[in-house]
């Protein structure tokens, strides 16, 4: 029931907002945060009820009801400790993006309020749905309000990003809507059920070739989302057109919604083809991380160079699930937390930043640690823990992965941490191009953060310092369910 | 004919008396607002009376018409979309510098012979429903012939409509005499199977073929499309709708009865036209609809490829056999359904806007500007209509679309699903441009100001129930598909 029901909070707050957003801004402002409130008390109150959610059961909940009789689709909600994470991190997350949205959304308020908490409920429900099909709802719904948030608060060149965003993430799904029936068609073939619930078809036998391309059109709607290349090129420019609150949401939670699929979707559901398919991925994955890490470093828009960051690291995340074992999959948990939380804490530095200067280009920025004491520290801090400083959530993160991947391919593992190298030269350079150095735009008279920014910020530095001191806040919940993956997916 | 086949006959003879009651009341009074109220509750009742007659064995009605569930559903179909159609041609006529009731009684005629089509199982019952339509709609595109601002746009497109389709029936005409001359029968059921005067079965092949391509002229499939934009774009706005609606559905479930008793070899080769016209429509649709700058060509090129998407049904039922068609049967009625309430909420928004302003229908994109912040109701309603034509899921549209894949994949059409999959994707850009005009603040850095609209209650009523039913296919599905289950039992 929780789950419904921060769904529900989060779907009626914002359609709340749109109605009192007409009348008053701020009082949209406020009732988002009441109804993000309201959906955190729901999520608090998940947690209370499992009064021992690691040992006796997987699942922590099961709202079932009966949708569309003839196809067998469920109204399925349940989450594992995997879930439980994910979902927390989307409502902190939800937190920041609404402090950033706070005083840089000045126009239609309402209607962004709206968008905003539409694109947390569906992010919500794509990390609760065991439905397929009510997953694909999911995923595309989330879509819809996130293409009008760049649409129409974004950038100069926002039409074009958010048309490119949308193309790219609904064709590819189309691909997984179309692997989806095969394997409900499959799963007919051998059980002569119709069904979409994922607890049926993990039991459908998947060897054969068909197998192979199923896995692949799902693989591909995870990889654009994730994303990965040869298909990541929606979004340096989705990140850099969105306004501060969008690109906080792109990154810290939308990119994870690839991650999740392919550890929830992919190798459960095809544990063989996966298995083939993981040298190639994993290479794509190694790719990543140096393509995104190499475009990084040359970019000059500080949005842009954050938004090839995330292909780096997700090309990390990559890495880990493909390489299927428990070191590599904890650390890819830790991983898809700690990139939630840096990036998140990034891209708002980027639009406080603009805010105050009036651009995102790196080179007419300069000396700012001088006049923003405390935005610079916090700068820093986030880039450090984006290059993998160890104390950091990330480190943590990427070294298990390194770990679990060394065991499988060392190869990969060995390119990959050729990143780790890579890393320092772009997070610095940031440091570097922007916050040391002689001024650029002479003595500006600009305000260092406020409270209200500051508590913003603190949040995410605070998670990344507690987590990279004890991971085990993590590990301990995600253990089971990531066994329980592995079992699935029969790895090691 | 007895006293049963006279009740369920009943929704058509109804249809039917729209027209006689409209002339003899246009003959004592001309009032418009009572003519529209005439006609919408005929046309209420009629579409009532062949829904609830739904469950009862079906009725062969004389040689050419079959009153079985499938028909009555989709009658049902078109005297709904009908009704919509007359419902929101009110307040454009209203606008309009014309003599108005007389489009009513057009409307119905139309209406009728569509219901014939749906309900023919004859290749006589078939042509003199399509010619009815035609006909009737020949007139109704030419309607504002008198319209300072629309006469060259209206004229044009009603006699590009004329020449075309008396071209398209005349194929047809010739491919119904080759099948008789094959057959010695007109009837669907019997053509395969009744023994006549067997003469060469290259007859049997060409008549088929010319068959085809006068349905695909009605269906705007490719390569007989090229009135398609044309005639939307300078058609009343109302009327396009119709058009895009009605018409397609009447026309696609002919077709499907046909194909659904056609056997032999001959399947293989309309099998091979099908796929042909399928690729053809889905993805060269698609394209030529990216540039477009008028709303209502733009949404032609996208019936193209809406009606490209649909062949996938026909294409699976030609491949199955009779035997195991039901699911692309189903899909295909669905199909239509889902399609027929997004195109006529399309389509009625830009109704009631040409209604305030011309400029709405005949002009660019680019008077669409910033409706959203302007008109946000209407707006929403127009960005619901492309999300559901684009198949986003809790729209109409995404049931169709998923209808579709289950059908391709089950009978294995990997080519036709691909190029849907393509398609759908091309597509995309499109519908997105659209919503994008809409949520523009600015253009030219000029403020934009639509000045004021005021919609009657009717209007809103019209716009409110279409978007519900847009939503609630889209949404709850399920009795929809019961229903349509009962009607392909």
């Amino acid at each position: 029931m929780q789950l419904l029901g921060i769904i529900i909070s989060l779907l009626g707050g914002g359609v709340l907002s749109l109605l009192v957003g007409r009348q008053s801004a701020s009082a949209s402002r406020w009732l988002s945060l009441v109804s993000l409130l309201v959906a955190s008390m729901f999520y608090i109150s998940l947690w209370l009820d499992s009064s021992d959610p690691l040992a006796t059961s997987i699942w922590l909940q099961h709202a079932n009801w009966l949708w569309i009789e003839r196809f067998g689709i469920h109204v399925l909600l349940a989450t594992d400790g995997l879930s439980l994470i994910l979902i927390g991190l989307t409502l902190l997350l939800g937190y920041v993006a609404l402090l950033s949205a706070w005083h840089e959304i000045n126009h239609r308020c309402g209607l962004f309020y709206l968008n905003f908490l539409f694109t947390l409920a569906g992010v919500v429900g794509v990390f609760s749905a065991l439905d397929l099909f009510l997953f694909f709802v999911f995923w595309e719904v989330m879509l819809v309000p996130m293409f009008l948030i760049i649409a129409i608060w974004g950038h100069e060149g926002r039409r074009y990003a958010a048309t490119k965003f949308f193309i790219y993430t609904q064709a590819s799904s189309l691909l997984m809507l179309a692997a989806m029936v095969g394997l409900v068609l499959l799963n007919q073939q051998q059980t002569g059920i119709f069904s979409f619930s994922w607890f049926r078809l993990i039991q459908t036998d998947t060897s054969g070739a068909l197998g192979m391309w199923l896995m692949l059109g799902f693989y591909v709607a995870f990889l654009v989302k994730l994303p990965g290349l040869p298909v990541h090129s929606w979004l340096p420019d989705a990140h850099t057109q969105a306004p501060t609150p969008g690109s906080i949401l792109l990154a810290g939670i939308l990119l994870k919604t690839g991650a999740y699929g392919l550890l929830r979707f992919v190798w459960p559901l095809f544990p063989d083809a996966a298995l083939t398919f993981a040298p190639f991925a994993m290479g794509l994955g190694v790719l990543s991380v140096l393509y995104g890490a190499k475009l990084a470093f040359a970019q000059d828009d500080l949005k842009r160079l954050i938004a090839y960051t995330s292909i780096s690291h997700m090309g990390f995340i990559s890495l880990g699930i493909f390489a299927w074992n428990h070191l590599s999959l904890q650390g890819t948990v830790m991983q898809m937390v700690g990139h939630g939380l840096s990036s998140a804490g990034l891209f708002a530095i980027a639009g406080l930043l603009q805010q105050r200067l009036h651009t995102r280009d790196l080179n007419q920025m300069g000396g700012l640690w001088g006049q923003l004491p405390k935005l610079s520290a916090l700068t820093m801090l986030f880039a450090a823990a984006a290059l993998g400083l160890p104390g950091l959530a990330n480190f943590i993160g990427e070294f298990m992965i390194l770990l679990g991947v060394f065991q499988v391919q060392p190869w990969a593992a060995s390119l990959s941490a050729l990143g780790m190298i890579l890393a320092p030269v772009y997070a610095l350079l940031i440091l570097q191009k922007g916050f040391f150095g002689a001024p650029a735009q002479g003595q500006l008279e600009v305000l260092d953060l406020n409270s209200r920014e500051l508590v913003m910020l603190g949040i995410l530095a605070l998670g990344l310092i507690l987590l990279g001191f004890w991971p085990n806040l993590i590990f301990n919940i995600s253990a089971a369910p990531v066994d329980y993956l592995l079992y699935l997916g029969k790895g090691g | 004919m007895n006293w049963l086949e006279l009740t369920s006959l009943m929704p058509l003879l109804l249809v039917a008396s729209i027209s006689v009651i409209l002339l003899l009341l246009i003959a004592f009074v001309r009032d418009h607002k009572l003519t529209c109220w005439v006609t919408c509750i005929m046309f209420v009742m009629a579409a009532y009376w062949a829904l609830t007659e739904m469950g009862n064995t079906e009725q062969q009605v004389t040689p050419l018409l079959i009153m079985d569930d499938f028909s009555r559903l989709l009658i049902g179909v078109v005297l709904l979309v009908s009704l919509a159609c007359a419902w929101m041609s009110y307040a454009y006529l209203e606008a309009a510098d014309e003599i108005r009731e007389e489009y009513y009684v057009l409307l119905s005629l139309a209406a009728l012979g569509a219901c014939v089509l749906v309900a023919s199982n004859h290749f006589a019952s078939m042509f003199i429903g399509l010619e009815l339509m035609s006909v009737s709609l020949f007139a109704m595109v030419g309607y504002m012939a008198h319209s300072k601002q629309q006469a060259h746009m209206t004229l044009e497109a009603g006699v590009k409509y004329m020449v075309l389709s008396g071209v398209s029936s005349s194929f047809l005409l010739f491919g119904v005499a080759l099948i008789y001359a094959y057959a010695g029968n007109l009837n669907i059921d019997l053509v395969v199977s009744a023994d006549g005067p067997r003469l060469h079965s290259g007859y049997l092949e060409i008549g088929a073929a010319l068959l085809l391509v006068g349905v695909a002229f009605k269906m705007s499939w490719m390569p007989f499309h090229m009135w398609t934009p044309d005639v939307y774009q300078g058609a009343p706005a109302p009327v396009t709708s119709f058009l895009a609606s009605a018409v397609k559905v009447a026309v696609f479930a002919f077709a499907m009865r046909w194909l659904m008793m056609a056997q032999g070899d001959y399947l293989t080769l309309l099998l091979l036209g099908l796929t042909i016209m399928a690729a053809l429509s889905m993805v060269v649709g698609n394209l030529l609809a990216l540039r477009q700058d008028n709303l209502k060509r733009l949404l032609g090129y996208s019936s193209i490829a809406h009606m490209g998407y649909v062949i996938i049904t026909l294409a699976a039922t030609a491949t199955l056999g009779p035997d195991s068609i039901s699911t692309a049967l189903e899909g295909a009625a669905v199909y239509l359904i889902t399609y027929a309430s997004m195109t006529m909420l399309a389509f009625a928004v830009i109704s009631q806007l040409a209604s305030k302003d011309r400029r709405f229908e005949s002009g660019t994109l680019i008077h669409y500007s910033g409706l959203l912040f302007q008109q946000p109701w209407l707006a929403s309603a127009l960005i619901l209509a492309m999300l559901a034509l684009a198949g986003m899921p809790l729209t109409a549209g995404f049931i169709g679309k998923y209808y579709l894949v289950l059908v391709a994949i089950e009978s294995e059409l990997w080519l036709l699903l691909s190029l849907l999959i393509l398609g759908s994707a091309l597509g995309l850009y499109y519908y997105l441009r659209v919503i994008l005009v809409l949520c523009k603040t600015t253009v030219d850095d000029q403020p934009i100001d639509h000045g004021i609209m005021v919609f009657s209650g009717g209007e809103k009523l019209l716009l409110l129930l279409l978007v519900l039913a847009t939503l609630w296919l889209g949404i709850y599905p399920t009795p929809v598909i019961e229903w349509v289950q009962l009607a392909i039992a």
